[in-house]
């Protein structure tokens, strides 16, 4: 009986010959191709990344409405429908069809009163402004400092926002772009992704008390679009401010002094800390804003330096007396 | 519907269940549903941790309905309910490429299988002498330490999702390797841990020892084909004298007998006499001989419950070190729910009976300031629940609770060692008024002009310990403010400041 072992290789035929030494030669050549394409001195293959710039989000500047109103009041839906009205309107911003990025300041994990995030009542009207212009979509992001979920569950704006119609983006780590920031010390940086996403976007910053800038208002407010190890610009705070603000030009910008955290900052922790202030400011001047909200934590545009380093620039100016300002109350 | 068919069902249902409840421990999705349920209803965390501290602690207290199960009703726990059991059930039936009659061979009973009840015993005196390493071989809260320490962070990785952040672990690789070890050894043996190494499956089999509803089979209609065996789960010799010890009552042995001659109930006329717990006296004195022997050297080596130890910073609402290592079962259900990622199982920082309990690592994550999600997970009060008002000690409670404090280290800090500017720490810092303060000092510079320059400082009897300092510090590798668990409030030993 035949065992398996006595198989036998059947002999070579003229046919089998030229397939077996055609296979054989392109497996070789094949070899040598890859190793002539694929020789590098580098040990890795590095890909450029693209490097994204920001938009101008802007609108035209017209003579024709103030630079500046401040709005008192305690209802704070009235009190931004009013600053918006004497601003021109909505519809002078936000166009039909466009998606608009809201960004709060909502860096910690602590509750609306603490004030240590934007005002969820202001944030919830600006996306109702921004949703009766027409927007296609209203994002609220924020880039935060404690757990991203605590953050904007707990300062109230998540259920604000959902409320009103708009959509809270949480930022992953798999949310940034390389952007270039074309500053002094700011240059290329991990940027969250939505901005490169909008045509809009409105600053909604709050004020609060800060021990290094002084102050975190309407520019400090950006340092919350950048991701990476951003704990690295406290170094040069004052340029990296400016930076910032001349990096991102928002289309808008309303200031939340319903109630201010006056020391302590930019954390907060106790309702001691706080003083309600019931003012809202908005305007298109991110330095006069910034130097007009100063009166709420008793300081001078003297002692900001960020304020004269942005002015230096020609962001805006400081002396907001020089705007066409209006002050009311609802 | 048959019996099996219901097992079945059961069996999915709970594993389901268990993944179900996993998935939602954390922040968003925790609603106060009962997260450790299963953990909760494992009667060898209640029985071992109720040897070591006396009290059978709020939810462990399920683990009765169990325990009254298994005596009425035998050990249906493994099959039905014991989500490792069903995994191992599965994974068994995945990698089977056995002939049908080698499955014959594999099914049956092994005295190996003794092994699990000398395992129970050593587990059993540790703990009654005051040592709870239950943890490490419990079904529960090894398949619960499984999921959340390996399973969901590469679920997460491989796009599932989950949460913001990619959770990171400390050696979680280790644990993965245990896990698939432990599936990969169903390969040789079907259900390898549960027959071989659960000290679950033999606590319940002692337990099983006088239930009335049983398994029996009829001498008079069997004709010995032994297809009973092919598919019985146990290994308990249902083609014999059955071992009801180790029979999970899977009802497969009912379904494939063509005689019909097995049925679960009381026993009839002709029904097969059953086999007690097949323990050798000697071995059982052996293994509790070793454990005692072993106590005394395990609890005379210098590990965090007797030396404190910097890196043990233990999560806020801990009980003092001793007691924790009474109640601490490592299910790595703190970690889960851990919004930061900072709770971390311990490799050996707490010494080698510390092993997989939770730690602080604030390179990773911090304790975040209103969380106190822990406590309100943890199965066996090792991590108490407290309220946020208990935490950060808002009225009427007059002081919050400190899992460490924070210090400087000044040759690393900026402004400190390098003149450079940098308050990120007095930033972050949740107190207030905030426990970390800055002062101005001239400094002068080596070009010897002076500028003024603010300098961080450490209010000892502020600091709360929860190293976001630590975690946000621009010094990334080695940061220059570091959290170590002196001053915690759990120890009374464990402090420096006389007026704390």
């Amino acid at each position: 009986m035949p065992s398996r072992h006595d198989r036998r290789e059947p002999v070579m035929d003229r046919r089998g010959f030229l397939i077996r030494t055609a296979t054989t030669c392109a497996l070789a050549a094949g070899a040598g191709l890859w190793g002539f394409l694929s020789y590098s001195r580098e040990p890795l293959r590095r890909r450029a990344e693209r490097v994204f710039t920001f938009k101008d989000y802007r609108v035209a500047d017209a003579a024709a409405y103030p630079g500046l109103v401040v709005v008192h009041g305690r209802d704070v839906e009235k009190m931004a429908r009013a600053a918006v009205e004497r601003l021109g309107g909505i519809s002078r911003f936000v166009s039909p069809g466009e998606r608009v990025l809201i960004k709060p300041n909502a860096g910690w994990d602590r509750q609306p009163e603490l004030a240590a995030n934007t005002n969820p009542a202001l944030v919830q009207a600006v996306v109702r402004l921004c949703l009766e212009a027409g927007a296609a979509e209203v994002w609220v992001t924020d880039v935060t400092i404690n757990d991203p979920y605590r953050c904007f569950a707990r300062s109230g704006i998540e259920s604000a926002v959902r409320k009103a119609g708009g959509e809270v983006k949480f930022t992953t780590e798999g949310d940034f772009l390389l952007t270039d920031l074309g500053g002094e010390v700011l240059r290329v940086w991990p940027v969250s992704r939505f901005y490169h996403e909008v045509d809009r976007v409105i600053n909604v910053p709050v004020v609060k008390h800060h021990s290094l800038s002084r102050c975190t208002i309407a520019m400090k407010n950006w340092y919350g679009v950048l991701g990476g190890r951003r704990n690295r610009l406290h170094q040069e705070i004052d340029v990296s401010i400016a930076d910032l603000a001349a990096a991102i030009r928002p289309t808008l910008t309303i200031v939340d002094a319903t109630r201010v955290l006056k020391r302590n900052g930019p954390t907060g922790g106790s309702p001691s800390d706080v003083s309600r202030e019931d003012t809202i400011v908005a305007g298109l001047d991110e330095v006069a804003l910034d130097s007009y909200s100063l009166r709420f934590l008793e300081l001078k545009v003297e002692e900001v330096p960020f304020i004269r380093a942005a002015e230096e620039r020609g962001l805006g100016v400081s002396d907001w007396r020089r705007l066409n300002h209006v002050e009311i109350t609802v | 519907m048959t019996l099996r068919d219901i097992r079945r069902v059961y069996s999915v249902f709970f594993f389901v269940l268990f993944l179900v409840l996993v998935g939602i421990t954390d922040f968003r999705n925790i609603k106060g549903y009962e997260v450790a349920l299963f953990l909760e209803l494992d009667p060898l965390v209640a029985v071992t941790s109720f040897l070591t501290s006396w009290t059978l602690y709020k939810g462990l207290i399920l683990a009765v309905l169990i325990i009254v199960g298994t005596i009425l009703l035998g050990r249906f726990f493994c099959s039905w309910i014991c989500p490792l059991g069903t995994l191992n059930q599965w994974v068994s039936h995945l990698f089977n490429r056995r002939r049908p009659a080698d499955d014959y061979r594999v099914n049956a009973y092994r005295s190996v299988y003794r092994l699990k009840y000398y395992i129970l015993t050593a587990l059993l005196v540790l703990a009654l002498l005051g040592s709870l390493q239950t943890g490490l071989f419990d079904p529960i809260a090894l398949i619960s330490r499984s999921f959340v320490l390996s399973v969901y962070p590469a679920v997460n990785l491989l796009g599932g999702g989950l949460y913001l952040r990619q959770p990171l672990f400390h050696g979680g690789v280790l644990i993965a390797l245990v896990f698939l070890a432990i599936l990969f050894a169903n390969r040789f043996l079907t259900r390898f841990w549960c027959r071989l190494l659960c000290p679950l499956g033999a606590l319940l089999g002692l337990l099983s020892g006088r239930a009335v509803l049983r398994i029996w089979r009829d001498v008079e209609k069997c004709t010995d084909c032994q297809k009973c065996l092919r598919y019985c789960h146990g290994g308990c010799d249902p083609h014999a004298a059955l071992r009801f010890s180790e029979c999970h009552l899977c009802m497969n042995c009912i379904e494939h007998c063509p005689e019909e001659a097995i049925h679960y109930g009381l026993p009839r006329a002709g029904s097969s006499v059953h086999v007690p717990v097949d323990v050798s006296r000697r071995r059982l004195i052996e293994t509790a001989v070793a454990g005692a022997v072993l106590f005394p050297m395990m609890r005379s080596a210098a590990a965090a419950r007797t030396v404190p130890r910097d890196q043990v910073i233990r999560p806020p609402g801990s009980i003092p070190e001793e007691g924790f290592l009474r109640r601490c079962i490592k299910c790595g259900e703190c970690m889960r729910v851990c919004p930061t990622n900072a709770i971390q199982p311990a490799l050996l920082e707490a010494g080698f009976e510390g092993l997989w309990t939770p730690i602080l690592i604030n390179r990773i994550g911090y304790c975040e300031y209103n969380c106190v999600l822990c406590g309100q997970v943890c199965p066996t009060g090792a991590i108490l629940p407290l309220s946020v008002e208990e935490k950060i000690g808002a009225p009427p409670f007059e002081k919050p609770v400190k899992i460490g404090t924070a210090f400087y280290d000044r040759g690393r800090c900026l402004p400190w060692a390098m003149n450079i500017e940098c308050i990120v720490c007095e930033e972050v810092c949740p107190t207030s008024p905030k426990a970390i303060w800055l002062r101005t000092h001239q400094v002068r510079l080596r070009n010897g002009r002076t500028r003024p320059l603010r300098f961080p400082y450490l209010d000892t009897s502020l600091c709360i310990g929860c190293g976001i300092c630590e975690n946000k510090c621009p010094v990334r590798d080695r940061p220059a403010i570091r959290v170590t668990s002196i001053g915690e409030t759990r120890s009374s030993t464990n402090q420096m400041i006389l007026k704390a």
